[in-house]
């Protein structure tokens, strides 16, 4: 029985890869998406933005180097919210129901591609990072291991996310609403490009608001892992989440509702 | 023991799509669902495959209840949807692959299957092709091969034959047949089309989500082919 799941797994992580293979643009969007930022809004901003010595950080840091874990966030939500384009994609042409007609349970089938999704997303995240490094941005050597686990937690929690958001987008049109109404408030309310004492200086409300978005906890996993620190409450929070997303997820795949609609308009 | 048992099946979105289906299939029979677009035979598909959840009666899978045993039905089930389910940007092998990958075949086993799929279906020779190069006729066999990879005792093919060539419709069709005739597998045909069902088919009609009709489809003019001719006719005159 194990072998099925594992050979069902290895399927869909296989499936994913080469999808994305073959998607050579959709590569270089994730490198170029964050390298403007690092380059171009980063640089600008590094004289405007003071960062006074915060942890992890033990000295005083250049704006760039605040910012790379929230742009590996900002990967990572991307990669979250491609997995669940692909999912919408995969219904309206009708390849879910493969997926759905395995005999495993929908749980598994949802995680294997959830986990294929963030595993397709590891070299992304390290493409950016070895750009960055050219840039100038170096954290500790040891960093870029400490870091793959806070990145495989951040993006399973931001996969489950997008997972949940497929749930509920019923078609592909509607994906253009999910840029403006979530990645968008998702990454600038967040501690990705200011520090939670910068908000709570500018607007407590607007600082609350980043403490609890999961993606700033996200990105706080990320940003410590890169100093070899862990954060407990960021990982209580990132994985908390990641938890309920997948749950709810699980849930409205397995109630019959996802292919609902779809069935109807033909009966 | 026998392949399909559904007791009194209702379901509903809107408006009722099923209203207290009845249907048993024995083990080996080959059955033509015949009806109407919009009859209900998706929505009978649907739930069978566990796409949908039951909402009223009963449904048995080779003897599993559903939904409670759902994996040890589907794990002998092919399923051949209504609109075309297959990536366009990966290879035929690589969509075979896949699918062998979810129903648990091992590598080598599903490399073994999909040549002999392949080979049956006559696209060995595009094994390494991407399937958007494919014809319509093409995607719908390889389709027909993915759903016969892993072991299978039940074969649900839905209107598997529309939009395509004569030829293409024929050589489907008796693939099917002789699944059931060779191997001993169930096989569900749905389809709206009348000259699909053939002399002895036990043909089963499904009109306005109820199961109207249920027999030996018998000579072309018969009562059967009749009844469902006179619904056809109706259709066009509405």
């Amino acid at each position: 029985m194990s072998r099925l799941w594992t050979r069902c797994f290895a399927g869909i992580v296989e499936r994913e890869f080469l999808r994305f293979l073959r998607q050579r643009s959709r590569f270089f969007a994730s490198l170029v998406r964050p390298l403007v930022w690092l380059i171009i809004f980063a640089t600008g901003f590094r004289a405007v933005l003071g960062l006074s010595r915060i942890p992890p950080y033990q000295t005083y840091v250049l704006y760039e180097e605040y910012i790379v874990p929230g742009l590996v966030g900002l990967i990572l939500l991307f990669n979250g919210m491609q997995t669940a384009l692909s999912m919408v994609f995969d219904r309206e042409m009708g390849s879910m129901k493969v997926l759905l007609v395995s005999p495993l349970p929908r749980w598994y089938l949802l995680a294997c591609r959830l986990l294929a999704g963030v595993i397709v997303a590891l070299p992304q995240v390290y493409a950016f990072l070895a750009c960055a490094w050219l840039w100038g941005i170096r954290p500790p050597v040891a960093g870029y291991l400490f870091v793959a686990p806070a990145v495989l937690l951040a993006g399973l929690m931001l996969g489950a996310f997008g997972l949940l958001i497929s749930s509920m987008v019923e078609q592909l049109e509607n994906f253009a609403g999910v840029m403006n109404f979530v990645i968008f408030p998702m990454f600038f309310a967040s501690t990705a490009l200011y520090p939670l004492w910068r908000l709570n200086d500018a607007d407590p409300t607007l600082a609350t608001v980043a403490w609890l978005n999961p993606f700033s906890h996200a990105v706080e996993l990320i940003r410590f892992a890169f100093y070899g620190q862990l954060e407990p409450t960021s990982l209580a929070v990132t994985g908390l989440s990641g938890l309920v997303f997948m749950a709810l997820a699980a849930w409205r795949y397995d109630s019959g509702r996802i292919l609902r609609r779809q069935l109807a308009a033909g009966a | 023991m026998t392949a399909l048992d559904i007791e009194g099946v209702s379901h509903t979105y809107r408006r009722k799509a099923l209203d207290g289906v009845n249907l048993t299939i024995g083990r080996g029979e080959f059955v033509v669902l015949l009806g109407l677009n919009g009859a209900g035979k998706t929505t009978l598909f649907s739930l069978i495959a566990g796409l949908l959840n039951l909402q009223a009666g009963a449904l048995r899978v080779l003897g599993h209840r559903l939904p409670q045993e759902r994996g040890k039905a589907l794990a002998h089930c092919g399923f051949v949807f209504q609109q075309p389910a297959l990536d366009l940007d990966l290879t035929v092998s690589e969509t075979l692959r896949y699918h062998a990958a979810l129903h648990g075949l091992s590598r080598r086993d599903a490399n073994r299957r999909i040549d002999e799929e392949l080979t049956r279906g006559g696209l060995l020779d595009r094994k390494r092709d991407l399937v958007r190069t494919l014809s319509g006729g093409q995607r719908r066999r390889i389709e027909i091969a993915r759903s016969l990879l892993h072991p299978v005792q039940l074969l649900l093919l839905d209107e598997p034959t529309v939009g395509l060539d004569v030829p293409s419709r024929k050589a489907i069709l008796d693939r099917a047949r002789a699944l059931c005739r060779e191997d001993g597998a169930t096989v569900l045909w749905a389809t709206h089309l009348l000259d699909e069902v053939a002399d002895g088919d036990r043909a089963v009609v499904i009109h306005e989500g109820r199961i109207i009709d249920d027999g030996p489809a018998g000579h072309a003019d018969g009562p059967l082919s009749r009844r469902f001719a006179r619904l056809v006719g109706l259709e066009a005159a509405a």
